[in-house]
């Protein structure tokens, strides 16, 4: 039986993280089918269509599928299931609030988070914040199964051809109302898919200091990160949050700012290529996991480093 | 309106996790345990509705093992009013806990159930989201704000891309992020009152659910560890060792 990708999108566009979920569905089996669950959806479906690694396309349209909720979204899924043998979605905000819901209502145990596909029915997912992987094997029928995505490249996006199915739609939840949602507009690269991520802890003192990590953000082309005690002093938005219970960056180059290395900030960027620690306290954890350490004061740090990279002739990008 | 929070019971967030040479799992014994951190918030939070006039009463229940009960206690200590211990041993996975506080559900007809978002042992993030599932009720994951209107609640959720605000009928299912408040320490006093406050003890196997799993953990494993950076003497030699050895910028 085939692998149902459910897809993530905006109605006009996929989020980027789709691709990386397919690649982890055509591990595990070659026929994926993706289903796609909105409102005015064919510009997305389109988008969707030409992933060569997705044979066929199920489109579920309807008002109420506008905004996601996962009580709206969680039946139609179920419906489609019967011809599946794996649900696959990544393990973003989004998947985590869906997939779940969908586990519950087949009776499936839910495999969580994976970072690799070893089998069909076998997977790799860190747990305790990634201090440990434990390898687990599903005997359930149905598999409900969400991906790391920074663990799996993204797959091609153009080449495919795959026919767009039309479903129809199930019935609307109407115990739960979507009121609003508010999106930090941003230029610089996406925190989870940027090639440079620079984040800044506690030890930036306030959210007008970070303007120190913005520059230097903006220099490299970089994502801006946060620890969570950056995020719960009000210095930024939680959705720049990095650790095991914000988002996971996997960047050529992370360069923590005044961040200690709490054991869950590490969770969310140990796996990245380079890391880079600049903190004045020489025995913060962070400088166990750091390619390059500097210990210094990062106020005296920052304009160095900003001031270095100025006589570079090029950076990459 | 009464209020139901779930509350596990995991290694603390500060221990450092060893990983068993026989690669069976990781290493528990003599270990600190807490209770799970996002839990405590919504503890808290429940206390927080009922201080503030808009609950009767909040019921802490945990599912597990004998010692399982410490969390329950603690959160009588912070102003939950009684408590429920389903008692069950080895390992449960989130399908087995939300069909066991279904049984809860059922008994109690509690108006809102909070629980942490995820447990930080084996990170799973589903049990709140299967519990929603279970009882056809609304769910509000990953909260950040939560405003109690007669019987709706409007929540703020803390998504990748940001906030989004959702508004829920009751009864509904909350799932707490760590920024929904300052959970507060039990005082002293409270923690003696907390010992003569009522524990229900049910054994899991009277409410009839199958709770055998479904998964087979197959080892548990070390990551692989990074190899020793070294400490670079200033920032210049930094940025050399970034465009020349690393070749990242």
């Amino acid at each position: 039986m085939a692998v149902l990708l459910i897809a993530e999108h905006n109605n006009k566009e996929l989020r980027p993280f789709t691709l990386n979920a397919a690649t982890a569905a055509s591990q595990i089996d070659s026929e994926v089918h993706a289903v796609i669950i909105g409102q005015d959806t064919a510009e997305a479906a389109k988008q969707l269509s030409g992933l060569p690694v997705v044979k066929k396309i199920l489109s579920v349209e309807a008002a109420h599928y506008e905004n996601f909720t996962a009580e709206n979204f969680a039946p139609v899924i179920v419906k489609l299931a019967e011809n599946y043998s794996h649900i696959v979605c990544s393990a973003n905000t989004f998947g985590k609030n869906l997939m779940p819901r969908i586990a519950a209502l087949l009776d499936t145990s839910q495999v969580s988070d994976i970072i690799k596909v070893i089998s069909p029915d076998t997977f790799l997912r860190p747990i305790y914040a990634g201090n440990a992987f434990a390898t687990i094997k599903s005997n359930d029928a149905k598999k409900c199964v969400t991906i790391r995505p920074t663990s799996f490249d993204p797959c091609e996006s153009t080449g495919g051809s795959a026919s767009i199915e039309k479903v129809d739609a199930s019935e609307e939840f109407s115990k739960t109302k979507f009121i609003k949602r508010e999106e930090v507009k941003s230029d610089r690269p996406e925190l989870g898919t940027a090639r440079i991520v620079v984040s800044g802890g506690r030890g930036m003192q306030s959210g007008d200091n970070f303007k120190l990590i913005t520059d230097i953000a903006d220099k490299l082309g970089a994502a801006i990160g946060a620890s969570r005690a950056a995020v719960d002093a009000g210095y930024i938005s939680n959705d720049h949050q990095v650790g095991q219970t914000g988002k996971v960056v996997v960047p050529d180059l992370y360069i923590a700012i005044g961040i200690s290395g709490a054991i869950q900030h590490l969770a969310g960027m140990k796996e990245s290529k380079v890391i880079v620690a600049i903190n004045k306290d020489g025995e913060a954890p962070i400088f166990s996991v750091a390619d390059y350490g500097l210990e210094a004061d990062l106020f005296e740090a920052i304009p160095q480093f900003m001031e270095e990279l100025n006589k570079l002739n090029t950076i990459q990008k | 309106m009464k209020i139901l929070v779930a509350v596990k019971r995991v290694i603390d967030y500060n221990v450092q996790i060893r990983v068993k040479e026989d690669g069976s799992g990781v290493v528990t014994d003599n270990v600190k345990m807490s209770t799970n951190p996002p839990d405590d918030n919504a503890i808290e939070e429940a206390v927080k509705i009922k201080e503030a006039g808009k609950a009767t009463e909040v019921v802490a229940v945990t599912v597990g093992e004998e010692k399982a009960q410490e969390t329950v206690r603690k959160a009588l200590a912070v102003g939950a009013d009684r408590g429920i211990h389903v008692k069950v041993d080895g390992i449960l996975e989130p399908l087995a806990v939300s069909k066991i506080l279904q049984k809860i559900v059922d008994k109690e007809k509690p108006d809102l159930v909070f629980m942490g978002k995820q447990a930080i042992d084996d990170d799973c993030n589903q049990t709140g989201q299967m519990l929603s599932a279970l009882l056809n009720w609304p769910q509000a994951t990953f909260a950040s704000k939560i405003d109690v209107k007669d019987n709706k609640l409007e929540v703020t959720r803390e998504i990748d891309e940001g906030l989004e605000t959702i508004e829920i009928n009751v009864p509904a299912i909350v799932t707490c992020d760590l920024r929904l408040n300052e959970p507060r320490y039990a005082s002293l006093p409270n923690i003696m009152k907390a010992k003569k406050k009522p524990i229900e003890e049910i054994a899991a196997s009277d409410l009839g659910v199958d709770v055998s799993p479904r998964l087979e953990q197959i080892k548990v494993e070390e990551p692989p560890k990074r190899k020793a950076g070294i400490k670079v003497a200033n920032v210049s030699e930094l940025v050399q060792k970034l465009k020349n050895e690393a070749k990242v910028i």
